[in-house]
């Protein structure tokens, strides 16, 4: 790979240049191969470069395109009354920008996915990585990876008739409506189960075996070596599996969407129904916002404030792993 | 695992002992383990199940031959397969050629002691991390900026889809690339080869099949994807079938959305049948994704 570097654009054009001119340089042999100059090469090259610039585009691009409707949304409604107001009623003839509901739906359906896909997924990396054959293995994570397959809409679905209808309200007789925070959370769980469990496992696998064999001669079983030694050994690996499923919870719209409920109000139990900042933005988007219109930048406003969340997290991720990352 | 041959003397050595691997403890840990995997698999199985149970009923001709419409009894899902074809296919031939052409300008030509290039690199993850809702409201700002008034284009919608995948098509080429030894790379070179005819007829072709895995898998997400085109208006009523890149457009995802949310149970039914379509024609994809990996992949 080091090697590959030395072809960095400087260096590598160069390289060409020197062969390219190789009979007119006196202190050269001249070449044996006919040196004909490429200019298609210099614009190939300038086509990879742009190539490259296009995500930096589309990242401000992105930036741009939110925040500018949103400043329209602030010019309008104070940045504290959007944060901090606990009403949330966009389209009512007294509107009222309080984002506190959107965000409550958010964190209890955040919740609820995590304490699903956890254990799950953690259990699932472990059983992968220290305890199954890779016989058994090569059957099992691509069973994993069907998992993660499956569209959002059928998990919304899912959530939808079956575990919010079949299972809460027929089998266990909770007293729920039609829509649940409970029922999207948990199969928004499931779905980040492979997410959790193929990154945790991926770094549990990148722990040395000379560390299991060590800890099996103290005399540890392969319960003791997982949890003391592979498990604190690839820690930043999993927190970082774990934000990433966190951040695919945040973001997630259709299961939200199809199975929380379109009510925003502050959500205080999870049998109840909620809207979440996603869920508002797919809700609204089947309504016509006039451009222009408040309705129109506040889906902006609510997008740039779920950026900003999951970028936030992200970054977390990212300095978590970086100060705790174990370098064998 | 070599670890479970290395551990198996130390087993039979301690067979018995509070420590050993049949300690109740450890055999608790072991069953907790495998519950973890039986759930996650058993509700794949359930979800599966459910959805072809529910759908069976209204799994027919119709489904591909019929329009949406307001009796459950004379709806189908034509103009969705056909609009999700469009929009997948256009999608592809925007995105994969600019994404092989991103990673290979980071993987093979950028120095990557450059703080624009690194910062690039670091850009890549993060965008892959944003949740698909905020393309669609990015693929809304330019369209508004672009004074479009119907949004609803298969060119757009494809355009919000590429955008999505795009770093997920990046990240797996430059893998793909990464695993291509250098010594191709060197030997070519040394032939006379200028690097950019070395990536072109060496490195590229060696990469193709783990880059055409990752692309097929970046695709088939973009196909499950809904958010991004809610926004874009796709859940209007299409009645017809879209015929170039700037028609209407609905897809199988929006169109299952869209019954979900109807009062009447038949809707639901057809809900659970489209979502069966869309299921086998994910499948299909994916299956097509890991033979490619199984049987082209090189293992240098």
């Amino acid at each position: 790979m080091d090697n590959l570097t030395a072809t960095q654009p400087k260096a590598g054009s160069r390289a060409l240049t020197d062969r390219s001119v190789g009979p007119h340089s006196p202190s050269r042999r001249p070449s044996l191969i006919t040196s004909v100059r490429r200019p298609g090469e210099a614009v190939a090259k300038i086509v990879l470069r742009l190539a490259a610039w296009l995500t930096i585009v589309i990242t401000v691009g992105i930036v741009v395109a939110l925040i500018v409707p949103a400043l329209e949304f602030f010019r309008q409604v104070s940045i504290s009354d959007f944060l901090f107001g606990t009403r949330w009623a966009p389209r009512f003839a007294d509107a009222s920008f309080g984002v506190v509901p959107l965000v409550t739906a958010t964190i209890w359906t955040t919740a609820i996915a995590l304490i699903t896909a956890v254990p799950l997924g953690l259990g699932a990396a472990i059983l992968l990585s220290e305890y199954a054959p890779p016989r058994l293995r090569a059957v099992l994570k691509p069973i994993l990876e069907i998992l993660a397959g499956v569209p959002t809409v059928v998990y919304g679905l899912f959530a939808l008739a079956f575990v919010q209808g079949t299972v809460l309200r027929d089998w266990l007789n909770l007293p729920t409506g039609s829509f649940s925070v409970l029922a999207a959370g948990l199969v928004m769980g499931v779905m980040i189960v492979p997410t959790v469990a193929s990154l945790s496992e991926d770094a549990m696998s990148a722990v040395p075996n000379s560390m299991r064999q060590g800890s099996a001669a103290l005399g540890a079983n392969r319960m003791q070596t997982s949890l003391r030694v592979v498990f604190p050994a690839a820690l930043s690996g999993i927190v970082a599996a774990i934000v990433l499923g966190v951040s695919r919870a945040v973001g997630e719209t259709m299961i939200v969407a199809i199975a929380a409920g379109g009510q925003a109000r502050i959500v205080t139990g999870p049998l109840e129904q909620g809207q979440t900042m996603t869920g508002f933005i797919a809700n609204a988007a089947l309504g016509d916002s006039r451009v222009g219109s408040i309705e129109y930048d506040t889906l902006f406003a609510v997008g740039l404030l779920l950026f900003m969340i999951t970028l936030l997290i992200n970054f977390i991720s990212i300095r978590f792993v970086r100060r705790f990352r174990e370098v064998y | 695992m070599s670890i479970a041959t290395d551990l198996r003397p130390n087993r039979s050595l301690q067979a018995g002992a509070k420590s050993g691997e049949r300690n109740p403890k450890a055999m608790v840990f072991l069953v907790v383990l495998w519950l973890a995997m039986f759930i996650a698999m058993t509700v794949l199985l359930v979800l599966v199940v459910t959805t072809l149970i529910e759908g069976a009923s209204r799994l027919d001709l119709r489904l591909f031959t019929e329009y949406p419409a307001s009796s459950p009894a004379r709806a189908g899902a034509r103009p969705a397969i056909l609009g999700s074809i469009w929009v997948i296919v256009t999608t592809a031939v925007l995105t994969i050629p600019l994404g092989i052409a991103a990673a290979v300008q980071l993987e093979e030509f950028a120095d990557k002691t450059n703080r624009f290039n690194h910062l690039i690199e670091v850009n890549v993850q993060n965008l892959a991390a944003i949740p698909s809702v905020v393309y669609g409201l990015l693929a809304l700002a330019v369209l508004t900026l672009l004074r479009v008034q119907n949004k609803n284009l298969v060119i757009a919608g494809a355009t919000a889809l590429g955008l999505l995948i795009l770093p997920v098509i990046i990240i797996a080429t430059r893998e793909a690339l990464r695993s291509v030894p250098v010594e191709i790379r060197e030997g070519s070179l040394a032939l006379g080869a200028t690097p950019l005819q070395t990536m072109w007829r060496q490195t590229l072709p060696s990469a193709v099949p783990g880059i055409a895995t990752g692309s097929i898998l970046a695709l088939s997400r973009a196909m499950g994807e809904a958010a991004p085109l809610l926004l874009l208006g796709g859940l209007v009523f299409v009645s017809f079938d879209p015929n170039g890149l700037l028609s209407g457009f609905t897809t199988l995802p929006i169109q299952i959305f869209n019954w979900t949310g109807r009062p009447q149970e038949e809707f639901r039914v057809l809900a659970a049948a489209a979502s069966i379509v869309l299921l086998v024609l994910l499948l299909a994809m994916n299956g097509l994704a890991i033979y490619i990996r199984n049987h082209f992949q090189r293992r240098w």
